[in-house]
């Protein structure tokens, strides 16, 4: 290990909290040989919030994806000798709580990891120090455990110097005073030990990373946030035990604590207690501060409540007279607008990443993950709930970090269900729609910013009209109805029936331009690009390994000018994607038109009907067949139009500009009063007519963890052109599927009688009540849940391994503690509904 | 017997001390306060005189009304009441403040207090003289700079550190003592004790200070200069011990 500044480096990692030092050692373990590990603190411990967590994990969480990333984190913590083995337990005060245990238990199962009930009685034999008296059950983790982060840090380090040979540099002390941008590209970080060239930076500063990102001009959206936590020792009953942790981590999900053994402490910590966001200026630095610039004085009247909760829970221990509060901080760390880390490449500058918000928990794995992204463009577990793109050019302001900071803060450990809204920054994005679906009473639900209406209360009438259809559809539980409406499911029956107009979608919309376009595109998708002008082509969009990066549709407006349109969702990520592919010197501009264009989709038999009666141009069958696109001009609106549909209808996709989208809704509305067009919401394009269609999901049965061939989406076949990820893709093709996405029904809503229930999304699949998993290890879980109206079934969509993917299989379902027979409908891509897809060919 | 112990809210620094622009302050902004730790000493020696003689302990300061935060701590390590003389943000000179303190002594009790404690000097302006003007206002003998007290039958008994010895006072209560870190070990408050500290009243009272010439008045604050002089680790384990060895004898010359 080199301490002379370097004038150069492969890599420099600033930060040398978990975060970087993990980041430094999966590099070198993934081959950068001559890597810089800066930090302005000294070593071990430089400051940030690595020397003050609590340092336990909980592996268990309703994400996949963090869960996966703990998991694979605590095999790294054992791995390097820094981890015990404790459990957690996780108690509840209420009922409503006790019910939110059952689906911890239900996510476990669905992601692979142990976890149970326990009953009063046993929670007691197991912390014999908590008031039973006041719960009424718990949630039991037998994975969990404690790390010593300091520790790992050091042992990374030392791995990183061995694995390059000696080409880790790790430089304490040192103060970056600037990053240097040439041409779109980093080039070098400016220290106060001299300025290191470097085309690879990444910031893994914890809450300072906004700081560091502004010194290249791009943002990172974090905020610093007050946890609060005390350490109560010694007590008496802990010196019966030897080592650091002997009882399981507890914690109190209802009053937002935990309270955690540590050696002969109990370490006292709350979520509860009213947000407390920091300016990142207003931090005190190193020399400045008593403790750390991370660990500020406790606010004593925001703990009090706290305390009471504590003292309610743990009284004899915190009761202990030989005890007292020895250390006491509001402790810093990073939350972001939606509550996950913030990884992944900074689009505007080449070469610059952001490793940040991540929790000590996932600290390790992230570590690998954004190591594997960085050299290879992939990473084993999937990271697109964490990629920093997904807030790219809407949630980066200070304002909108603060307010949904503020808003997540009180969320965690909350009982957050799945479909739940943000409500801070409302409204932010909207199309010129917007003011005429408010005065329809539409309900909004925010995708990526984008005000977009779910449902329309001014559509309650149709549920009269569709009772019939609608009788054991309607979901009478209030978690399984909380952010629904049934008036999604006649939304969707009167579209099949009549017409519907859908919009905005919030689409990412990017245009290419430029002699080199159809030659880089045909080198990004599975699909074949270079196809008559006028087409449109839906392909995966895949990584080296074969897996999906996303999804979308590819369309030709001219020879050298494409239109790629991809889900809201995906929009920043896969600007990220395209972007860093563009070859150098390559003739390709790539133009986003996300805000320029609105889409208003209008789909249902009468759809044609309806917009003959406006367009200037013949949009016949003939005129205008499926799949193709061209320039239409709607009344005065100059727009352009897709013949596709998600929803499994006859229509368009027409796209103008936002400034004439207003006038594009009233003559569509207008036009189609003879047919009685209504608008309806996303829960039918996005849920409801999607899953009869069986269309799959970026984000939900579309990841880099699956392949094409499994996701039934390999009809492209292989072309002759080269693309990213041909090679796993052909060997995708060949080989046997491990796991097949099927869309199963649910047979029975109540088997044992009372309140039918419905699943909605996230559910462990089980063949004789163990969860099944394919040969790759996958757990096979509910991918996506909604019901389809129309064939009168609740459905689900799931990777099923060979032996299960078979058409009227009899499997079960687990949701919220119980078991629901369901029924493999379809294996493969194939439709539910209307699966010659002649509603959209006619 | 009745103890008070007197205390003085101050910004908790780290090694480096910002100031205001104006030099009349430190910069407190990220920054929480607390008090010397020879004040912690004084509230736990008052706590623990009562506990062995019986009677009260009683937390005094003056300072703005969030000086409250401070008081609690003095509750919450078993005192048994607080008294905040309340100020504006303002900064009051030594004088003033013995002024107002004396005068609030008084008025907090009509019998008076047996032992007044103070800190030996306040952690922030450091200008060594309010206990002795306190002393002095109310006609009370003053010790300073104690590290050892032992009170018993109306008598105080009082030791100093010095240099190669000690000195040892005996003086009659009622008496002001200042106290040094080291005294004794300040308990850590339980978190039940600071629970109910939180919810315990504090009285509040207007100080009365007579303003006369002849004060000591603050013209500018100086940080003192930091040592920022790196830190090299010679190394781990038995490894490390010839370069040690030559840093003693060469560079410090103590070997």
């Amino acid at each position: 290990m080199s301490d002379a500044f370097p004038s150069s480096a492969d890599t420099v990692v600033i930060g040398a909290g978990i975060v970087g030092n993990s980041l430094a050692y999966h590099l070198a373990d993934q081959g950068r040989e001559d890597i810089l590990l800066l930090d302005k603190g000294p070593l071990p411990d430089p400051g940030g919030s690595t020397g003050h967590a609590s340092n336990f994990l909980m592996p268990v969480e309703h994400s996949k994806e963090i869960t996966h990333l703990t998991r694979r984190s605590i095999e790294q913590y054992e791995d390097m000798d820094t981890f015990t083995n404790s459990g957690g337990l996780e108690v509840a005060r209420t009922e409503e709580r006790m019910a939110e245990l059952e689906r911890r238990v239900q996510s476990a199962a669905a992601w692979g990891e142990p976890g149970r009930l326990l009953s009063v009685e046993e929670i007691e034999e197991m912390v014999p120090y908590l008031n039973t008296d006041i719960i009424k059950g718990g949630f039991y983790s037998p994975g969990a455990g404690t790390c010593d982060p300091l520790r790992a840090g050091e042992v990374m380090r030392a791995r990183a110097d061995e694995y390059t040979d000696g080409g880790l540099t790790v430089s304490p002390n040192t103060t970056v005073l600037d990053l240097h941008v040439e041409d779109g590209a980093i080039s070098a970080v400016e220290t106060d030990r001299g300025t290191v060239k470097a085309d690879e930076v990444a910031i893994a500063c914890g809450l300072w990373s906004p700081k560091i990102a502004a010194m290249a001009g791009v943002e990172i959206p974090l905020t610093p946030a007050v946890h609060q936590m005390v350490s109560v020792g010694p007590i008496s009953f802990f010196e019966d035990y030897e080592g650091e942790i002997s009882f399981p981590v507890v914690r109190d999900m209802d009053t937002q604590m935990y309270e955690r053994q540590h050696g002969n402490d109990l370490e006292v910590g709350s979520y509860q207690h009213r947000p407390i966001l920091w300016d990142v200026d207003e931090i005190p630095s190193i020399d400045e501060a008593p403790l750390s610039p991370t660990q500020p004085p406790l606010t004593d009247d925001a703990f009090e409540q706290s305390m009471h909760d504590a003292l309610e829970i743990v009284p004899e221990l915190l009761d202990d007279p030989e005890a007292g509060v020895r250390h006491e901080i509001d402790g810093l760390l990073s939350v972001t607008p939606d509550g996950a880390p913030l990884l992944g490449p900074l689009q505007d500058v080449d070469g610059l990443w952001s490793c940040a918000a991540v929790w000590i928990k996932e600290a390790p794995a992230v570590g690998e993950a954004v190591a594997q992204w960085m050299t290879r463009g992939w990473s084993d577990i999937d990271l697109h709930g964490s990629d920093i793109n997904r807030f790219y050019e809407y949630g980066n302001s200070r304002q909108f970090v603060k307010n949904r900071a503020h808003e997540g803060f009180q969320k965690i450990y909350g009982i957050v269900h799945p479909h739940e809204q943000w409500q801070s920054s409302r409204p932010l994005r909207t199309s010129p729609f917007y003011d005429r679906q408010d005065d329809l009473e539409a309900r909004f639900f925010e995708a990526a910013g984008w005000e977009r209406p779910q449902w329309y209360e001014s559509n309650e009438d149709l549920l009269e009209r569709y009772a019939e259809e609608l009788e054991g559809l309607e979901r009478p539980n209030e978690w399984d109805s909380r952010w629904w409406s049934p008036i999604i499911l006649a939304e969707h029956l009167h579209m099949r029936d009549e017409v519907a107009m859908v919009g905005d979608m919030g689409f990412g919309i990017f245009d290419f331009v430029g002699e080199d376009a159809c030659e880089f595109l045909e080198g990004m998708a599975v699909g074949r690009i270079d196809v008559d002008v006028g087409k449109t082509v839906y392909t995966p969009i895949l990584a080296e390994n074969g897996g999906f990066v996303s999804d979308l549709t590819i369309a030709r407006l001219g020879p050298d000018h494409f239109r790629l349109i991809t889900g809201g969702a995906a929009a920043g990520s896969d600007r990220a994607w395209f972007g860093s592919h563009i070859p150098e010197n390559a003739d390709v501009t790539m133009i986003d038109n996300s805000e320029s264009l609105c889409t208003l989709g209008v789909w249902g038999p009468s759809a044609r009907e309806v917009i003959q009666s406006v367009a200037e141009e013949d949009v016949s069958h003939e005129a205008f067949p499926p799949y193709t696109a061209q320039e239409v001009t709607i009344g005065e609106v100059d727009a352009w139009a897709m013949r596709l549909s998600y929803v499994g209808e006859r229509g368009w996709e027409l796209y103008a500009p936002m400034g004439q989208g207003r006038r594009l809704w009233e003559l569509v509305e207008e036009a189609g009063e003879d047919h009685d067009v209504r608008p309806v919401g996303m829960g039918v394009y996005g849920t409801t007519g999607r899953l009869e269609k069986g269309y799959r999901l970026h984000g939900h049965e579309l990841e880099l963890e699956y392949d094409p061939s499994e996701a039934g989406l390999s009809f492209h076949g292989i072309k002759e052109a080269d693309f990213v990820g041909k090679e796993a893709y052909a060997e995708a093709l060949e080989t046997e599927d491990a796991a097949t996405l099927c869309t199963l029904s649910v047979a029975d809503h109540a088997p044992e009688g009372g309140e039918p229930r419905f699943m909605l999304g996230g559910e462990p699949i089980l063949d004789d009540g163990e969860v099944i998993v394919d040969e790759e290890g996958r757990e096979s879980y509910v991918t996506s849940a909604g019901t389809g109206p129309t064939v009168g079934k609740h459905l689900l969509m799931a990777y099923l391994p060979p032996e299960y993917a078979e058409e009227g299989r009899e499997l079960a379902v687990e949701y919220m503690g119980q078991q629901y027979p369901v029924t493999v409908e379809i294996a493969g891509s194939e439709p539910l509904f209307d699966p010659e897809n002649d509603r959209i060919r006619s | 017997m009745k103890v008070l112990a007197c205390i003085k809210r101050v910004p908790d620094t780290g090694a480096k001390i910002v100031l205001t622009e104006d030099e009349q302050r430190i910069d407190t902004s990220g920054l929480g306060f607390t008090m010397s730790p020879h004040e912690e000493c004084a509230i736990e020696e008052a706590v623990a005189q009562v506990e062995t003689h019986g009677g009260s302990a009683h937390v005094l300061t003056l300072g703005p009304p969030e000086a409250d935060e401070q008081l609690r701590t003095g509750l919450a390590m078993q005192a048994d009441e607080a008294t905040l003389l309340e100020t504006d943000e303002e900064e009051w000179s030594p004088r003033a403040t013995a002024d107002a303190l004396a005068d609030g002594i008084d008025r907090l009790d009509d019998e008076g207090f047996d032992l007044l404690l103070f800190g030996n000097e306040s952690a922030d302006a450091a200008n060594y003289q309010v206990a002795v003007r306190v002393a002095s206002e109310l006609g009370y003998p003053c010790v300073t700079g104690i590290k050892d007290l032992e009170v018993e039958d109306g008598t105080a008994i009082a030791k100093r550190e010095i240099s190669g010895g000690e000195e040892v006072y005996e003086v009659d209560l009622p008496a002001v003592v200042t106290v040094k870190e080291g005294l004794n070990e300040p308990r850590y408050a339980s978190m039940r004790a600071k629970m109910q500290a939180r919810r315990q009243e504090i009285e509040s009272v207007e100080p009365r200070a007579e303003t006369r010439a002849g004060g000591l008045e603050k013209v500018r604050l100086e940080a003192p200069e930091t040592d920022d002089s790196p830190a090299e680790i010679l190394g781990e384990g038995s490894e490390a011990v010839p370069e040690i060895v030559e840093i003693l004898a060469e560079e410090v010359e103590v070997v």
